[in-house]
């Protein structure tokens, strides 16, 4: 395979297949599937009537997944307006910055375990979730360009929000995982995912993040839920108090690329968090070479091995992509300085606790085993 | 002077500053809802309009309609008390005479100017004979193309059916009981 291929190429492919074969796809999807999951939640139907005219006189509308198309064109053929004032070159940038981050998460995401020098993962840089956190926080200067460029008061007022829940989440989001990396011993993707494919008590509990760390997953999920800037952390769109907050002045395609940023960062997020916490592409009691539990064997050739992770990775990811937006249902949202308040005087204290405890914990396993 | 001051009793404490408690419990209830609306039995509230109609009351205002004696002609004797009555002075009827001595005075032009009209149904209380009833259940009047809105609506022209069959052959003849009242009975399927 190296031979055939060299690893750009490799890289190319992989790029392709992830990114617009899974990604945006299910991002685009999501858009949809949160119109009709919040109308189930809601106990209404929801988008039901999108057609196509030139199927005869009988309306096909499968339960309005023509929607989409819908949504599409329209936005297209929708004005670009831009605000008189506004900084023209930052107002058409911004929405590609907010794009950028939601998608650089993926250059680290493995599907499956390597097989014969082939990885099913874009890239693994040695610094791996550095890297990530790197980019991903960025994605507020999507938000605040957006809204200072807009010159408009909504706008920068959301763009200033957007600013103080990054300050309040940042933080604790980076010490969530510093419980992970002393666990797995490692901040590569990579390593951290094989870690979670080994096991206690012989064969049975699996390593995942969820359960070394089921602390340090909830504050982990919790700040990924701000910085996605959805319920219950919307305060820089603040739908009830500032319109849309710092995309408010943008319309047609543009508008779109910021909620189609949302979406794919929703992936994103769903992807991270099985990665880091839910065993990644591990299926309970699967290995290289099949099932065993309890000293039964299965055995399994390895490309079956290989489809079983790919399509555990995507319900995993698919059920928290699900859970982000029931999320977005059922919690009220949170005032402006009860974010900072959860973030500085709960979320800050509790993640150092969690790393403390951690390290002793640690220490004292290693003592014990000596 | 007495305010009325409700205490509500608030629980406070480490359960509910928690707040995970609160959320597993809306949880419940969200998920409860999405999956017996996905898999289990609807419960929707949701009414699909055009296709099918909500339930009103039998006395709402809806649109105007004339109604039929018993032999099939308009009970309407062009009195002009609903003209009269009308606040916004929407109605406008001209009357004719008949050979035919069982009517005495009809109206040769019945207009409603649906625009002008606010609805109060003064013209239904003002009218002696019981002619014009609002009760055809029909309470959007908007359409997709121009020529539809025709807003100066000549009842007598309104849903009539032919009247050949009977002794009255000038005057179009209004639609029966049952045929006038399309949307009242009920929600109605497609």
């Amino acid at each position: 395979m190296e031979t055939l291929l060299n690893p750009y190429v490799q890289a190319l492919i992989k790029i392709v297949v992830i990114v617009l074969g899974f990604v945006m796809v299910t991002g685009t999807v999501l858009t949809l599937m949160e119109r009709k999951w919040m109308s189930a939640v809601q106990d209404r139907i929801g988008p039901n009537r999108a057609y196509f005219p030139w199927f005869g006189n009988k309306k096909i509308v499968l339960h309005g997944a023509f929607q989409l198309a819908a949504d599409g064109l329209k936005s297209m053929f929708k004005e670009d307006t831009v605000p008189a004032g506004a900084d023209k070159a930052i107002f058409f940038l911004a929405p590609y910055f907010a794009f950028f981050s939601a998608i650089v998460v993926w250059a680290v995401v493995p599907f499956a375990a390597p097989i014969g020098g082939v990885t099913f993962q874009i890239t693994d840089p040695n610094i791996g979730l550095l890297l990530v956190f790197a980019v991903t926080s960025l994605g507020v200067y999507g938000a605040v360009l957006a809204g200072w460029s807009s010159n408009n008061k909504y706008a920068i007022l959301g763009g200033a929000r957007a600013t103080s829940q990054m300050l309040s989440y940042e933080i604790f989001l980076g010490l969530s995982l510093v419980g992970v990396f002393m666990v797995t011993g490692s901040v590569q993707v990579s390593k951290i995912v094989e870690y979670q494919g080994t096991y206690w008590f012989g064969d049975v509990i699996p390593k995942w993040g969820i359960f070394t760390q089921p602390l340090g997953f909830v504050m982990f999920f919790t700040a990924m839920v701000a910085e996605l800037k959805r319920v219950p952390f919307d305060a820089p769109e603040g739908e009830s108090e500032i319109i849309a907050g710092y995309f408010m002045e943008y319309s047609g395609m543009r508008w779109s690329g910021f909620m189609l940023a949302e979406y794919v960062g929703i992936v994103g997020v769903a992807a991270l968090t099985v990665t880091l916490f839910f065993g990644g592409y591990h299926v309970p009691w699967l290995h290289a070479d099949g099932f065993r539990l309890f000293g039964a064997v299965l055995p399994l050739p390895a490309w079956l091995v290989a489809l079983l992770q790919i399509g555990a990775m995507c319900a995993k990811i698919l059920f928290f992509c699900w859970f982000v937006i029931i999320l977005r249902w059922t919690v009220p949202k949170f005032r402006f300085d009860q974010i900072m308040e959860l973030g500085w005087k709960k979320m800050l204290p509790l993640a150092l606790a969690n790393v403390a405890v951690t390290a002793v914990w640690l220490m004292a396993w290693d003592a014990l085993q000596k | 002077m007495e305010t009325k001051v409700k205490v509500l009793d608030r629980r406070e404490g480490l359960y509910e500053a928690l707040y995970v408690p609160a959320i597993l419990e809306a949880f419940r209830l969200t998920i409860h809802h999405f999956l017996r609306n996905l898999f289990g039995k609807k419960d929707v509230v949701t009414i699909q309009y055009p296709e099918q109609h909500r339930r009103i009351a039998p006395r709402y205002r809806g649109r105007h309609r004339l109604t039929c004696r018993e032999d099939g002609f308009i009970k309407c004797v062009a009195c002009y008390m609903c003209e009269e009555v009308c606040p916004a002075h929407c109605i406008h009827i001209e009357a004719g005479e008949l050979e035919d001595k069982s009517v005495e005075k009809y109206p040769v032009v019945f207009d409603i100017d649906e625009l002008r009209c606010v609805f109060c149904g003064l013209c239904v209380e003002a009218c002696p004979k019981d002619a014009i009833r609002m009760d055809t259940g029909i309470i959007a009047m908007a359409y997709t193309e121009r020529d539809r809105f025709d807003y100066t609506r000549n009842l007598l022209k309104d849903a009539y059916r032919e009247n050949e069959k009977t002794k009255f052959k000038k005057v179009p003849l209004p639609l029966t009981e049952e045929e006038a009242l399309p949307n009242s009975v009920g929600i109605i399927q497609p």
